[in-house]
């Protein structure tokens, strides 16, 4: 069973979002997500400075099988993107709420409509 | 999600203990990996990796006319095969189309055993059997469920096989086959693979197979790990080998495929597919199977358009993976007569013409 950390926020397409601080959040992608990828080789993100929508792909994740759009999971100005993970993506497997996130979006203090931890694990649940 | 009818392995349940997750192929629940794909193919190329593959069919020809009647049913030489030995070859159909890809073995003078592919095992039996029919004294059976197949590729799979076996396995060629004990179990062991290194396979009574599984996992310890049908594909892609659904299909002709060496014209006899075959022997292909490299970090894939420097298509991509050995994404595609000396080819991945290299293939060729 893949961990849901209670305190993130949750989109369908298995991304998580941090609680707003200062009107910023950090996005990644999550551990079931990543399992379900399996080795992530590349993974493409927005650059710093551009405007991202809600919903809307916004860069991509490469795994030995197959490839997925990652998502603006809100609206707002990317204002950090990991380079750590675009030099080595394995950090989105070995830590995907840590040190594999992806990146930052000043949002505001809605981020809109996301999905609570309970919501997701039974969400991922469904789907396995 | 997998279909209810789903069939398993008898080694489905070692699996799931192992943690693998599963996928549904060919009609199987096969494990796709145990852990870091990447890892499992590491393993393989600097150790040891130990496969399920009691998916595929093994169907036995057996009989006086054994040799003859495959002979005519496809389009390799096999009565002339030494017993112990092994032969890579095809059924076609009447137009040269592939049907699948074989390695036959032959264990007795009057016994074959045909591994098909999962997916098509049913139509290798049903064609084999049909294209028999005119041999009184040969016989078709499919025994796929009485075996398990086990792989155990790598550089030290002789090592830890040793352990378990009096076998001689030392002096056991490439494509060879004897039957022999395995952790005292009867096995037939084949120096066959699908891995590009060295390496066995052990075709077990579906019985034994946890046992026999359980030993080599034992006997391997540290130089050995399960490895799934992930690193499996991404480790015959580096080889350059053929996959059926893939660079095989029956709209290919062997010639296309680059496997032209495997059609026996010479023999004598009639065979399936002979004619087809041979008007294309002399006739260049409208296709060429080749390597590719990508200069990028994305990853062409199955299905996507190679195209010119001007954006028009001129072939497809039939597989593609990112490369653990060479660190890249590679592919192999059927680029159009024409453009095979291109030089400035790229793949159109989703919407992008990234450049790729064009590349002898085999991708990776071991060194000892």
């Amino acid at each position: 069973m893949s961990t849901v950390p209670e305190t993130l926020s949750y989109t369908q397409e298995h991304e998580w979002i941090t609680q707003p601080s200062d009107g910023v959040v950090t996005v990644g992608i999550t551990a079931y997500a990543a399992d379900a990828l399996g080795d992530i080789v590349y993974v493409s993100l927005p650059q710093e400075g551009a405007s991202v929508e809600a919903g809307e792909p916004c860069g991509e994740a490469e795994s030995t099988k197959s490839v997925s759009d990652v998502y603006a999971p809100v609206t707002g100005e990317i204002v950090a993107v990991n380079a750590a993970v675009e030099e080595d993506p394995a950090v989105i497997n070995s830590d995907p709420y840590g040190e594999g996130w992806l990146f930052r979006v000043r949002t505001g203090d809605d981020p809109g409509d996301l999905l609570d931890a309970q919501a997701y694990s039974k969400l991922i649940e469904e789907a396995s | 999600m997998s279909a209810p009818d789903a069939k398993r392995t008898p080694l489905h349940d070692v699996h799931a203990e192992l943690g693998a997750t599963i996928t549904e192929f060919a009609g199987y629940l096969m494990p796709l990996r145990y852990g870091s794909e990447t890892a499992e193919h590491q393993a393989v190329r600097t150790s040891a990796g130990l496969f399920d593959l009691s998916h595929m069919g093994e169907i036995f020809v057996t009989g006086p006319q054994a040799g003859a009647a495959l002979d005519h049913a496809l389009i390799g030489h096999l009565s002339v095969l030494a017993v112990g030995r092994a032969r890579y070859t095809m059924i076609v159909d009447p137009a040269g189309g592939v049907l699948d890809d074989l390695i036959v073995y032959r264990l007795a003078p009057e016994t074959f055993m045909v591994v098909a592919n999962a997916a098509n095992a049913a139509t290798v039996r049903a064609e084999l059997t049909d294209r028999a029919g005119g041999f009184d004294k040969a016989t078709v059976d499919d025994r796929s469920d009485a075996y398990a197949l086990i792989a155990v590729q790598g550089p030290k799979a002789q090592g830890i096989l040793e352990k378990l076996t009096d076998a001689a396995l030392a002096d056991l060629k490439y494509y060879a086959i004897l039957p022999g004990k395995i952790a005292g179990l009867d096995a037939l062991i084949a120096r066959t693979g699908y891995t590009g290194e060295d390496g066995f396979e052990l075709f077990v009574s579906a019985g034994d197979a946890v046992t026999v599984w359980n030993a080599v996992t034992e006997a391997g310890g540290d130089d050995l790990r399960p490895a799934g049908l992930s690193s499996r594909d991404t480790l015959r892609l580096e080889a350059g080998m053929p996959l059926y659904g893939n660079e095989l299909t029956a709209e290919t002709t062997p010639y296309d495929a680059g496997l032209g060496r495997a059609v026996k014209l010479d023999k004598p006899g009639d065979f399936v597919g002979r004619a087809a075959l041979a008007a294309r022997a002399d006739t260049p292909p409208g296709r060429t199977l080749v390597g590719l490299v990508a200069r990028g970090r994305r990853v062409p894939r199955h299905g996507y358009d190679i195209v010119t420097s001007d954006g028009t298509p001129c072939g497809v991509v039939t597989s593609g993976a990112p490369s653990p050995t060479l660190g890249k994404p590679i592919a192999m595609a059927y680029i159009d007569a024409g453009h095979t000396e291109d030089t400035d080819l790229a793949v159109d991945i989703r919407g992008k013409h990234e450049p790729v290299d064009k590349v002898a293939l085999p991708f990776y060729r071991r060194t000892s």
